[in-house]
């Protein structure tokens, strides 16, 4: 665990980082965000003394860095950097292998980690060992310099923007093996970005920076559904919900009071009530709300003439969602099973809304900010 | 003919002012080595002294070699002496200078790279900083050492011996053949050290700053 205690940095009358809590915790992924200037790399290099605080103390495991000797402390932490800074005079294995020769391990020690490290990026070690970094793709010289960053087996690992040089489609194939990587490694990893998409997709824990301070330290459903501040729901940015369904709640965009009928009416009833208020289906409802089915127009003029009632043509095997499940699962019910509506009941079949398509198309259209289902 | 006449006649003697130029050069030229590549490296830590350094070095440079050979003929007298002190002096500037440009040019990224994972300030010096710059240095090590062999003929006047002796007596009897005899192994040394240099250079710069594939 690594923990922030009231950390400042301040460059002669600026202030980078302003008094600043935090605490990240082991084995995830968080990432510092915000826009330029906001500390988020100056927070990232005082983790491995690159940058020592004006006031404040950083722990790791308890134990304050401050009182490390700074050389020693590097070599336990792995760090990756944007301009990837592999040493071009050097070859892939004496890259991949810098800290453990720092740390003086055996070669042959360290041939093993070698090869091992690039087996595990997918990176035959007879064909890349002996290249030059000048050989290699961008892409694939940032596979090295994770690995890199690897190489002793840190519990630590620093990435400040390791992805933001790279095209879009090996930006996402890293993205992916890191996530991939870290779900078998566990690693801390400390990830600076500005990229909110990367975050989303990465992040343990996000943690969204300005002037110096955390605004909102969160995991990224909470950060999307609940924005602690007008600044992260700006920076966040009101389109990003429209992007990834799966994080709307169902309870947060559907109609809260649809349009009901006893199964006791008729189904004369039931027409004037469609017509009445303009829908093509009802709700049928018991008392206390219990759900039973879906009554449709169609339903309803198929047997028209006759007297009958609802309960005789109620459509009762109808797919129903709980209000916490999402938009996605919603969307695939609606087109596997090709209907126009969705019932949201609670646990005890109580109804609760309805998710049509037409406030799907609203939501999805317009994006929504905070729960209640402002469209 | 008279030429190679005098060369049969005196392959001794050119032998021995031959070993005596590179030992001028030599001897110059690798002090200015031991002293230009650390007060080089120096100045990259100490930026503000690396001006006035520059400045002094070049200040060496620009003074015509028989001027400087006459500046300091009343304080240090003629001969060997004086002369290594003033192609010492000529070859620092092209030497430090090179060092300087050589490790200031190293990426920022790099030296942060390897300071972050670890690297003491005299590792990252040996390196990333020295590795890198290496070809550049080189050069330097280069430019001096063929500006020193001839500048090291001139030394002769002084009375330090070396190749250029054959051509100031030459000169001085109007014997062309003698004037040759010193001229062209001058010249030839000169060509000669600098290949060679390359192919140090060459062989000291990792293959992966060369831009080669294997």
């Amino acid at each position: 665990m690594l923990t922030f205690e009231n950390v400042t940095k301040n460059y002669g009358n600026d202030t980078a980082v302003d008094a600043l809590d935090m605490t990240i915790e082991s084995g995830e992924i968080t990432v510092l965000i915000g826009p330029s200037g906001c500390g988020k790399t100056t927070t990232l290099r005082m983790i491995n003394r690159l940058i020592e605080p004006s006031s404040g103390h950083i722990y790791i495991d308890g134990v304050d860095i401050g009182k490390t000797d700074p050389v020693e402390h590097r070599r336990n932490i792995g760090y990756v950097i944007q301009q990837i800074a592999l040493f071009p005079h050097m070859t892939i294995a004496e890259n991949i292998a810098l800290v453990p020769t720092l740390k003086k391990w055996s070669e042959q020690k360290k041939d093993e980690r070698v090869d091992e490290l690039l087996h595990f990026v997918g990176m035959p070690p007879e064909t890349f060992k002996q290249r030059y970094p000048h050989e290699l793709s961008g892409g694939q010289q940032q596979r090295i310099g994770v690995i890199r960053a690897l190489a002793a087996d840190p519990d630590i690992i620093l990435m400040d923007e390791p992805f933001s040089a790279l095209d879009p489609i090996t930006r996402i194939a890293l993205q992916e093996e890191l996530i991939e990587m870290n779900n078998t490694l566990g690693k801390t990893i400390v990830f600076v970005t500005h990229d909110i998409d990367e975050a989303l997709k990465l992040a343990g824990r996000i943690a969204v920076m300005k002037d110096g301070k955390i605004v909102q330290l969160d995991t990224p459903e909470n950060l999307l559904r609940n924005p602690a501040h007008g600044f992260v729901e700006e920076f966040i940015g009101k389109d990003r919900l429209l992007r990834r369904p799966e994080l709307i709640q169902v309870r947060d965009i559907m109609i809260a009071e649809p349009v009901t009928i006893s199964p006791k009416r008729t189904l004369t009833q039931a027409l004037e009530r469609m017509r009445e208020r303009k829908v093509d289906s009802l709700m049928v409802v018991e008392k206390e709300g219990r759900f039973v089915g879906v009554l449709t127009a169609g339903d309803v003029l198929d047997h028209f003439g006759r007297s009958m009632v609802v309960s005789e043509v109620v459509r009762t095997n109808v797919n129903r969602v709980p209000e916490d499940s999402n938009v996605s699962e919603v969307l695939a019910i609606m087109s596997t099973e090709n209907v126009g509506y969705v019932p949201v009941v609670s646990d005890e079949n109580i109804l609760r809304g309805l998710i049509t398509r037409s406030s799907l198309i609203n939501v999805l259209g317009h994006g929504v900010t905070n729960g209640g289902g402002e469209a | 003919m008279k030429l190679i006449q005098y060369v049969l006649n005196n392959y001794g003697l050119m032998g021995g002012l031959l070993l005596q130029h590179l030992q001028l050069t030599g001897i110059a030229i690798l002090s200015a080595i031991a002293i230009g590549v650390p007060l080089g490296i120096l100045i990259t830590r100490y930026k503000s002294i690396a001006g006035p350094i520059l400045a002094v070095s070049s200040v060496f440079q620009t003074i015509p070699s028989i001027a400087f050979f006459g500046v300091l003929i009343p304080f240090l007298g003629i001969g060997k002496k004086t002369a290594i002190i003033v192609l010492f002096l000529y070859a620092l500037l092209p030497i430090v200078k090179n060092t300087y440009t050589g490790i200031k040019e190293v990426s920022p990224f790099l030296k942060d790279a390897g300071k972050g994972m670890g690297m003491t300030n005299m590792q990252i010096l040996t390196m990333v900083e020295l590795p890198q710059s290496l070809p550049v240095i080189m050069a330097g090590v280069r430019i001096a050492t063929v500006i020193n062999i001839g500048t090291t003929t001139i030394a002769a006047y002084i009375g330090a011996g070396g190749l250029g002796q054959l051509i100031f007596t030459g000169i001085q009897l109007y014997r062309n053949e003698m004037i040759l005899a010193g001229a062209i192994p001058a010249a030839l040394l000169a060509i000669l050290i600098d290949r060679l240099f390359g192919c140090i250079e060459y062989k000291m710069t990792s293959k992966g700053l060369k831009g080669e594939s294997i």
